[in-house]
């Protein structure tokens, strides 16, 4: 019998999902979610604002429900998997950490743009103090060349991650540069490498097999694919996926299908699909969950959502900046006058 | 005229910018530049420029009794171990660490209210930019709620900065509420790598109880003036948005370019409003009749 390698699975249904419902699940929908992942025996269960713990305010959205209540709401449903939380420094603090750990958190992805690791540094160990797994997380790595994405890698490993993830926030790698960020990563660094992929260019399921072709051993995703912009991987999808190719992920393939189709679809604000201003936030390298912002700004400005996104692009906003969007829109809506 | 004597303790990026517009002032003379690294660029500037100074930190500096008013530009835990000695020495201070000894100051807002507080903080470059405009807000509407956003270019924030980034969005938040008047705060503080360097901007929205557009935009225009006074390039990308009860406020800051580039407005607002609470300390002691230089 040849064992099958393990590859670690994190669902992110409960955060990058919220984007897509602009943060609104209820502390109950996300409890039936939970439960359902739970069942399907996915590893680790990531649950906060879109945009990390903190994130609800009027620059980003408010949620339905405060952190906490998230938090408990899922930790009571919980059995098997692990629960995670994600900060962006920055946005949340190293209080809403111990806020997080004290509401049953037992891991948290600390994640930076991907020239920013240093400012990631005090809430990296602080989760180690607290007895957290800590997992850094690189954001709009597809900015950033092979070579200064493993430089801040290191640094997210000397303070202490016990992984450090490759996130393609804008959805616009294709699997070259997947393979060149994540391999370079993987050979230069002592512990696990992860990648969070986006569907933008429709390559999220290749570009994790590409990253796992290169080393990766955690990838996340998202029950149908839910997520900003176009979405991520789908958990389900990537179940089977990960099983035909021989991998082993503990998870139960059918459980997983079930989650997505009667669990989560019934909740969605739309189908999870490949816009024409999703596929422009990957071909433009634009932040996925500035996708519905955009959408506002355009509608309000009277100005096309597409030209918004180039506009951005242009600018090489980073993540976060989700009030330049109305600038751009209100600027572009003066100059078309 | 008379002049009040100042120092400046700490003479890196902060401290030596602050230099160079403590320099153009009319009320305070500068006496002294204060290091404990005698070969520092601050330091040789200062030497330079025929300005006073010391490596020895900040003994000389207490035991000159022509200095009223001494500008802290060290760190948090120095300004710790400063603010004791300079009270027992009767100095001012204004501190431009976090270290939060004394009171928020934002000069456009309260420096008035202090001018005979022996400590005085200036908040973060964050507060200095976005508190003006939520007292702008809070003097003509109850505000429920303001929460900004402040936007650095990566190269302008400092590993003080960085390596300590939860004190910037709190005590940023703090200010909003104890010295803009809203009833709730919040920061959010983004760094942009891209190059040529972003110039800091910054985003400030209010939830307010029944707004009056006309009212708002005129007190936020009427702020941004005052702002203008002592941070020439402080300005509105455009005019307050009001809908609902969201009033939505951008601005910018270009530095002047003193010591550290235009793109660090960031820092450049920081050392304009220091110096310009340094002026209102220093009209008020020679409005009593002491401490001439």
């Amino acid at each position: 019998m040849t064992i099958r390698k393990r590859i670690h699975i994190v669902d992110t249904t409960l955060r990058d999902g919220m984007h897509a419902v602009s943060h609104q699940f209820t502390p109950n929908q996300a409890r039936s979610i939970a439960a359902a992942l739970d069942a399907a025996k996915v590893e680790m269960i990531e649950v906060s604002h879109g945009d990390g713990l903190g994130g609800s305010s009027v620059q980003y959205g408010f949620a339905a429900a405060s952190d906490e209540e998230y938090l408990e709401a899922v930790a009571g449903a919980i059995v098997n998997s692990q629960l995670a939380v994600l900060l962006l420094p920055g946005i949340g603090t190293q209080e809403d950490l111990k806020m997080a750990r004290d509401h049953g958190a037992a891991a948290v992805r600390v994640a930076t743009h991907a020239t920013e690791a240093d400012i990631g540094e005090q809430h990296i160990k602080l989760a180690r103090d607290l007895g957290m797994r800590s997992i850094g997380f690189l954001m709009m790595s597809h900015m950033v060349s092979p070579e200064k994405l493993l430089e801040q890698a290191k640094l997210m490993e000397s303070y202490g991650a016990e992984v450090v993830y490759v996130a393609d926030s804008a959805g616009a790698m294709l699997p070259e540069d997947v393979r060149a960020r994540v391999g370079l990563v993987k050979e230069n660094l002592g512990v696990d490498v992860g990648f969070h992929a986006h569907n933008n260019l429709m390559l999220a399921i290749g570009n994790t097999l590409a990253a796992i072709e290169s080393g990766a051993t955690y990838v996340d995703a998202t029950l149908r694919g839910l997520g900003g912009g176009a979405g991520n991987s789908p958990t389900e999808v990537l179940a089977g996926v990960l099983d035909r190719a021989g991998y082993d992920t503990g998870m139960d393939f059918y459980k997983a299908m079930d989650a997505a189709e009667q669990v989560v679809e019934p909740l969605m604000h739309r189908p999870q699909q490949v816009s024409n201003a999703s596929l422009m936030l990957g071909y433009a390298g634009v932040y996925s969950s500035f996708l519905l912002h955009t959408h506002r700004a355009a509608e309000r400005f009277g100005v096309d959502s597409r030209d918004i996104l180039v506009e951005l692009g242009r600018h090489r906003i980073v993540g976060g900046q989700e009030d330049t969007i109305i600038d751009v829109a209100y600027g572009l809506s003066k100059a078309s006058r | 005229m008379d002049r009040v004597g100042v120092a400046i303790v700490g003479p890196g990026n902060i401290g030596t910018d602050l230099m160079y517009k403590v320099l153009r002032s009319r009320r305070m003379e500068l006496r002294m530049m204060s290091g404990i690294v005698p070969t520092s660029d601050g330091l040789s500037r200062a030497k330079q420029l025929g300005i006073g100074t010391t490596s020895d930190g900040i003994g000389p500096v207490l035991d000159d009794p022509e200095i009223a008013i001494v500008f802290d530009a060290t760190s948090a835990k120095v300004h710790l171990e400063h603010a004791p000695l300079l009270e027992r020495a009767g100095k001012f201070a204004v501190d431009l660490t976090p270290a939060s000894v004394g009171p928020f100051v934002v000069p456009a807002v309260n420096a008035q209210v202090h001018v005979n507080t022996r400590n005085v903080n200036m908040v973060t470059c964050g507060g200095q930019a976005t508190v003006p405009i939520v007292a702008a807000i809070s003097r003509v509407a109850r505000v429920r709620y303001a929460e900004i956003v402040a936007t650095i270019a990566s190269k302008s924030a400092g590993p003080g900065t960085r390596q300590n980034i939860d004190e910037f969005t709190e005590t940023t938040a703090r200010a909003i509420c104890v010295v803009g008047g809203a009833e709730k705060g919040k920061a959010i503080v983004i760094l942009n790598p891209a190059e040529p360097p972003i110039i800091m901007r910054d985003t400030v929205y209010a939830i307010v109880d029944d707004p009056d557009g006309e009212q708002i935009r005129a007190s936020v225009r009427e702020m941004v003036a005052t702002v203008q006074s002592y941070v020439p390039g402080y300005r509105l990308k455009f005019d307050p948005l009001v809908e609902d009860d969201k009033v939505t406020v951008m601005v910018e800051v270009v530095g002047a370019g003193d010591y550290l580039p235009t793109y660090s407005g960031n820092l450049d607002i920081m050392t304009a409003a220091a110096c310009a609470v340094g002026e209102r300390l220093a009209e008020n002691l020679l409005q009593k009749g002491d401490c001439k230089a």
